[in-house]
C-alpha cells in the first residue's frame, strides 16, 4: 500500500544552520533515502521550491482566480512529498520515524493513498451515458 | 528446485507472509531484542525473497531462508544509524558475533508465545493490548484491525505506537513469565484472546477475521510444544469456548442479515466439527478440577450445542452452572443470565421477579440486554404492553454504531409484532 508523507519545515531555522551542519543534514537524509529506495519502499518523491514560488488557483465570483504564494500562511512549509510503500500505517510510521529529517525538526504528515478507481469508473460511465444521449 | 514464475513465486511470498510473519517476527525479537527492529528487518527479509526468489528458485527451507536474511537486514540498520549514533554500535557488534547461532524449530514456537506475553503485558492499556497482538502475533495490518474495531487505521495506529513505547520504555523483557506470576499473566492473555473473539462475534465480515484469529491464538497456547506450564484447564475450557459459540455463526443470522436468537436457530447449520473438538475440550477441561470461569460458560454452551431444541435444552444443568459461576466470578450480567435459564427451567414468572430485582439493584437498569430478556419474559407471560415498553427501553438504550444494528433492527421487529 501507499502512504504519501507530506513533509514540513520550518525555513527560518534552516536559514540559522552554517553551510557544514546543512551539508551534514542533507547527507544523513539523502543516505536514508537511498536506504528506502534499496529496501524496495521509495514509491517516488519530489522537493518542493520554497513557498514564494507558490502561486494558488481557486474559484471566486464565478471565475478562476489566482493569487502569489501557498494557500495557508503558517510558521511550517510544505517542504517536500514522499510516496512511500508500506505493509500498512504502522510500518509506514516506523519507516519514518527514522527519517533523519525529524530529528532536524521537519514534521511529517503521513496519509494513505487514495483509491480513485471506482469513482473514476463511475465518472466515465457517466460521461459515457452524457455523449451517447 | 525449479525457478518458478514471478507471479506464483510473489503468490507463495504472500501466502507465506500469512502463515509465518508471526513465527519469524517472534524469532527475530528474540534475537535483536527490539520489536521495532525486528519488524523491520522481517519486513526487509520478505522485500529480499521477493527480489532474490524469482532469480534463485525457492531456497530448501524457507523459514531459516528469512529469519537469516533477517538477521542480515538488521545488522545493515544497525551499521547505518551507527554511522549517526555511537550507542548503537555495541548492539550491531553482539549481534554480529551471534550471526551464525541458527535456532531451533522447538525454539522458534516458543518464541511465539514469548511475544505474546509482552503484547498482553498488564502495563499496557487493554486497546494496546487487542492491537499489538493482532499485529505482531496474528500478523495483521492496521487497517485490517481498525477495520474491525470500528476505528479510523489513524486512531488505530497510535494505539500500536503508544503500545510500543510502554514496553520500550518499561524495558519489558521479551519472556514467558516466571512459574510464581504466571497464572496472573496467563490470565491476561486469556482475557486479550476473549476480548478478541466477542469483538468478533456480532458483525459478520469482519467479525469472522477476529474470531479465527482469536481461535488460532487459543489453539497456539495450547499447542506449544514445551509449553507444558500452560497446560491450564482454563487454556482449554477458553478454546473449547471459543468453538462452542463459533459454531453457531451460520445460524446467526438470516441471510437478510437479520439478527436470530439461540431458540429460534436452525440447528442444522450448526457446525458440528467445531462443537465436536469443543465439546472435548470442555470434558478435558472439568475433569482437570482446576477449572475457572471459562470452562464453566463453555460447560453451558455444551448443553446448547447437545440440545436439539431450546425446548429439550437441559436447562436445570444450565442454572447450576450458573450458580457455580456467579460464585467464581460474581457479575450482574451472569445472573441476568441466569435468570434467563431460570425463566426456561422454572417458568416465566420466576425468571421475571428475578431480572425486576437486577434492575431495582439499578448497576444493570442501563443495560439494553437485560430490559430486552424482560420484555421477552413480558410477551410469554402475554403481558405485550409491558413487554412493548421494555423493548423500547433496550432500544433506547442499544449503541448506535454499525455493530450494533442487527440488534437495534431485532427489537424494532420484535416491537412492531407488539403493536
Amino acid at each position: 500500500m501507499k502512504y504519501i508523507c507530506l513533509g514540513y519545515y520550518e525555513p527560518a531555522k534552516h536559514a540559522g544552520m552554517t553551510e557544514d551542519e546543512r551539508n551534514a543534514m542533507f547527507d544523513e537524509c539523502f543516505e536514508y533515502d537511498d536506504h528506502l529506495r534499496a529496501n524496495g519502499h521509495w514509491a517516488g518523491g519530489e522537493a518542493l521550491q520554497p513557498s514564494e514560488t507558490a502561486l494558488t488557483l481557486y474559484w471566486k465570483n464565478g471565475k478562476v482566480a489566482t493569487t502569489d504564494g501557498p494557500y495557508t500562511e503558517t510558521k511550517e512549509q510544505l517542504g517536500g512529498i514522499l510516496v512511500l510503500e508500506a505493509r500498512d500505517m504502522n510500518h509506514a510510521i516506523q519507516l519514518m520515524a527514522q527519517h533523519p529529517a525529524v530529528k532536524y525538526g521537519s514534521i511529517f504528515e503521513i496519509r494513505p493513498s487514495g483509491d480513485l478507481n471506482e469513482m473514476m469508473k463511475a465518472s466515465q460511465e457517466r460521461r459515457r451515458k452524457l455523449t451517447a444521449r | 528446485m525449479l525457478p518458478n514464475a514471478p507471479e506464483d513465486l510473489s503468490r507463495i511470498i504472500e501466502t507465506l507472509y500469512r502463515s509465518e510473519s508471526g513465527r519469524i517476527l517472534a524469532t527475530l525479537v528474540r534475537l535483536l531484542g527490539d520489536l521495532d527492529l525486528a519488524e523491520e528487518a522481517m519486513h526487509e527479509a520478505f522485500a529480499a525473497a521477493l527480489e532474490t526468489w524469482p532469480q534463485t528458485g525457492l531456497p530448501d527451507k524457507l523459514r531459516p531462508w528469512l529469519i537469516s536474511a533477517g538477521r542480515f537486514k538488521a545488522i545493515d540498520v544497525m551499521r547505518r544509524r551507527r554511522r549517526f549514533d555511537d550507542a548503537q554500535s555495541d548492539l550491531a557488534l553482539r549481534l554480529e558475533a551471534r550471526i551464525n547461532e541458527a535456532p531451533q524449530e522447538e525454539e522458534i514456537e516458543d518464541d511465539r508465545l514469548r511475544l505474546i506475553f509482552t503484547c498482553c503485558h498488564p502495563a499496557l492499556p487493554p486497546e494496546g493490548q487487542v492491537a499489538l497482538t493482532l499485529r505482531e502475533v496474528c500478523g495483521l495490518t492496521t487497517e485490517e484491525i481498525a477495520r474491525a474495531f470500528l476505528v479510523t487505521p489513524a486512531t488505530l495506529a497510535q494505539r500500536i505506537v503508544r503500545a510500543k513505547a510502554i514496553i520500550r520504555d518499561k524495558a519489558i523483557p521479551y519472556q514467558v513469565p516466571a512459574l510464581l506470576e504466571l497464572s496472573a499473566r496467563l490470565g491476561a492473555v486469556l482475557q486479550v484472546v476473549y476480548l478478541v473473539f466477542n469483538a468478533g462475534y456480532s458483525t459478520e465480515a469482519t467479525g469472522a477475521v477476529l474470531s479465527r484469529e482469536a481461535i488460532r491464538l487459543g489453539r497456539l497456547l495450547l499447542d506449544v510444544p514445551g509449553a507444558d506450564l500452560l497446560r491450564e484447564p482454563e487454556v482449554m475450557g477458553l478454546l473449547g469456548l471459543m468453538l462452542l459459540q463459533e459454531s453457531r455463526r451460520a445460524a446467526r443470522n438470516s441471510a437478510e442479515g437479520e439478527l436470530i436468537l439461540l431458540d429460534r436457530q436452525d440447528r442444522s447449520l450448526w457446525n458440528r466439527d467445531q462443537i465436536a473438538e469443543g465439546i472435548a475440550l470442555t470434558e478435558n477441561a472439568l475433569r482437570s478440577r482446576r477449572f475457572g470461569a471459562y470452562t464453566l460458560q463453555a460447560a453451558i454452551a455444551a448443553i446448547h450445542a447437545e440440545a436439539s431444541s431450546a425446548v429439550s435444552t437441559d436447562w436445570r444443568q444450565i442454572t447450576l452452572l450458573y450458580d457455580r459461576l456467579i460464585r467464581i466470578q460474581p457479575s450482574p450480567v451472569v445472573e441476568l443470565n441466569r435468570a434467563v435459564a431460570i425463566a426456561m427451567y422454572e417458568g416465566p414468572e420466576q425468571g421475571l421477579s428475578l431480572i425486576d430485582d437486577l434492575l431495582a439493584r439499578e448497576e444493570l437498569a442501563g443495560y439494553h440486554l437485560a430490559h430486552s430478556a424482560r420484555a421477552d419474559l413480558c410477551r410469554r407471560l402475554g403481558r405485550f404492553s409491558e413487554a412493548r415498553a421494555s423493548y423500547e427501553k433496550a432500544l433506547s438504550l442499544a449503541r448506535q454504531d454499525a455493530r450494533h444494528e442487527p440488534e437495534r433492527r431485532f427489537l424494532l421487529g420484535r416491537i412492531e409484532e407488539l403493536k
